[in-house]
């Protein structure tokens, strides 16, 4: 009895020191950061960025269990609204918050328009027909040269600003990035804690017993596809305000294949192991710059022997934001 | 009028016998494996490097080659590469046979990755002029142009598909690839080597598509380490247009993709008043795509698919 109590509280504080570390670390990094040379303050908004994207993608992949390869399409809808609404393109100045609001708007159009005809399909399907899509838009932006500036792209796109603050320098971003990142990280968490994260559990398990049960099974799949879709277009007007500059070359099936390979090597469904997915994804190549091309060839291999040894990603699906808090507060 | 109707019949003709050869490999690993192989599409992008390379080891100088020397590099090359893809199964795919549905499919995604650059490491990431396989001479036919090396093509594509049909259909090999496409449970309790039709399946698709890779090279005259994306793609289009799974679909579902193509690059600028230009080529196929989903998703000739393998079991 004793023995049994004293492992059980061993185990409780070798968890809460683990979450304060975790959390430790987080919190000086986050509050460190921004202190670094620009080029560091850089390469952190493009990580933040991506664990953004990482988490509207992660609704689809992880917690409705639908492979969307095509999630780029989305991150470009959102990128092209801020530069058509905010740029010299057609002298159109929209203040910042109301284009987020817009382009959020147009996102979740964008994913129910995909969805409605795709969602029927059977899992392998889907992938194809949503990589399908990416491509059709990408060649779109590429194509349309009197609204999107084809190949040039747009560029001298506005400063972000709210409410008279301009959000132009890497600094400035950097805090814009880490308020929306762990808003919408929470958001989501606790979506998916809710009833429909429940019935998103339910079809990726098993789409039949979750029809049998009484799930509307379109609806909750149409409602990832929409808050994924949004989320990517959020990501896509940040990155646009923050380049001040967008081209179709930032949209290309390359990305929507890494924003996969960042929550599968991560940890599926886990917001947590996006953050590692990501943070190995963006990191690495930065670190391992010299060695150019070599570093993506490293990448698809550690994909693989990844995959293989460690299918369910570096951080399992129960190791969630609540085992962080609960390690905390020793609940 | 009709000059130019034959030469496009051609042209599509050439481009389907092309994404023929492709679609056979997604459409054969789909039958037995019932998974996508998003590294496919590298088979037909290192078959042409896989020739180039041949060439310039054992042959040098492409003028003035004989034919048969010529035979030698492609069937080098195609066999080259369908050892690659056998490899490539056994390293990636096989280990993963009995986990979820994503996992194999998303290890695709890295081999095709790896391969990609890999080659943009050892050959460089710029285009690379291609001999072409076959004389540039050139056939007036009714008022239409049409080249030797169109001919060739579909003769080459012809001879393969032919072969492939003769061995699926009738040899050993062929029976328990099938056995084991109808079904792989049963066919493991007959006593059927299940590992062995599976490394024949990655070593005839990869061959196919490499094959693919040499003539849509020659045809093009160009080739670069990205140029299994966009056509990999359409010839998986073709696979389930035609129906996935089914050979004959595979080409039938081709032939169509590359008619269709041909018509509409031919006819968007003019049906649109200029609104639409030839570069929505590539979306024609992507709507195609979701289209055939939406009405008919097994296909023109596939069976249809049961429920049950809609949905991925278990934890990813």
């Amino acid at each position: 009895m004793s023995s049994v109590d004293t492992s059980v509280q061993m185990r409780m504080r070798g968890g809460r020191l683990l979450s304060l570390l975790i959390l430790a670390t987080a919190v000086a990094l986050i509050i460190v950061t921004p202190f670094l040379p620009n080029y560091y303050v850089r390469v952190a908004n493009g990580l933040l960025i991506y664990i953004l994207l990482g988490i509207g993608l992660n609704i689809v992949i992880g917690y409705a269990g639908l492979l969307d390869l095509g999630f780029v399409a989305f991150y470009a809808v959102g990128a092209y609204t801020y530069a058509l609404l905010a740029s010299p393109q057609f002298d159109l100045h929209l203040p910042f918050l109301l284009i987020v609001v817009i382009a959020a708007a147009v996102g979740a159009i964008t994913g129910i328009l995909l969805g409605l005809p795709v969602l029927k399909m059977r899992g392998d399907y889907l992938a194809i027909v949503t990589l399908g899509f990416g491509e059709i838009i990408r060649i779109v932006i590429n194509n349309l040269d009197w609204l999107t500036g084809g190949p040039k792209g747009i560029a001298r796109l506005d400063k972000a600003s709210i409410a008279g603050i301009e959000l132009a320098r890497p600094t400035e971003i950097y805090w814009l990035l880490i308020v929306v990142v762990f808003a919408v990280a929470i958001f989501v968490w606790r979506m998916e804690k809710s009833i429909l994260g429940k019935a998103w559990a339910a079809i990726r398990e098993d789409q039949d017993a979750a029809r049998g049960i009484g799930i509307n099974t379109t609806n909750a799949k149409l409602a990832a596809f929409a808050t994924s879709a949004t989320i990517g277009s959020i990501a896509g007007v940040i990155f646009a305000a923050s380049q001040r500059f967008v081209s179709p070359d930032s949209f290309a099936l390359q990305e929507s294949v890494l924003i996969v390979l960042m929550i599968v090597i991560g940890g599926i469904g886990n917001i947590l192991g996006i953050v590692i997915g990501a943070a190995i994804l963006i990191l690495l190549p930065e670190v391992l710059r010299e060695f150019a091309e070599w570093r993506i060839l490293f990448l698809g291999l550690l994909m693989i022997v990844l995959i293989i040894v460690r299918p369910a990603g570096i951080v399992p699906r129960t190791f969630g934001p609540e085992k962080l808090i609960r390690g905390l507060f020793g609940k | 009028m009709l000059g130019i109707l034959i030469q496009q019949t051609f042209n599509a003709l050439t481009i389907g016998a092309i994404y023929a050869l492709i679609a056979l490999g997604y459409t054969m690993v789909y039958g037995v494996l019932r998974m996508i192989n998003f590294a496919h599409g590298e088979m037909f992008m290192l078959g042409a490097y896989a020739a180039f390379l041949a060439l310039t080891l054992f042959v040098g100088d492409i003028g003035g080659v004989g034919a048969l020397a010529l035979t030698l590099v492609f069937a080098v090359a195609v066999v080259g590469v369908g050892l690659v893809g056998v490899g490539i199964e056994r390293l990636a795919y096989r280990p993963l046979r009995n986990s979820n549905r994503l996992a194999p499919m998303l290890s695709s995604l890295g081999v095709s990755l790896s391969l990609v650059t890999g080659v943009q490491i050892m050959a460089g990431p710029q285009p690379v002029a291609f001999p072409s396989f076959f004389p540039a001479t050139r056939i007036g036919i009714l008022g239409g142009t049409v080249t030797l090396v169109q001919i060739g093509i579909l003769v080459a594509a012809f001879v393969l598909m032919a072969a492939l049909y003769v061995l699926v259909n009738r040899s050993r090999a062929g029976i328990i690839v099938r056995a084991v496409s109808e079904n792989r449970s049963t066919a493991q309790l007959l006593g059927i080597n299940v590992n062995l039709a599976i490394s024949l399946v990655f070593f005839f698709g990869p061959l196919l598509g490499a094959a693919g890779g040499i003539l849509y090279a020659s045809y093009y005259g160009i080739m670069t380490p990205t140029m299994g994306a966009v056509v990999g793609l359409k010839a998986f289009t073709a696979a389930i247009l035609g129906g996935i799974g089914s050979i004959p679909g595979a080409m039938l579902g081709a032939f169509i993709l590359a008619f269709v193509e041909v018509a509409g690059t031919a006819l968007l600028p003019v049906l649109s008043g200029g609104l639409l230009g030839t570069e929505y080529r590539d979306v024609l196929a992507f709507v195609i795509l979701i289209l055939v989903l939406l009405v008919r998703p097994a296909g023109i000739l596939g069976e249809p698919v049961s429920e049950e393998s809609m949905v991925y079991k278990r934890e990813f």
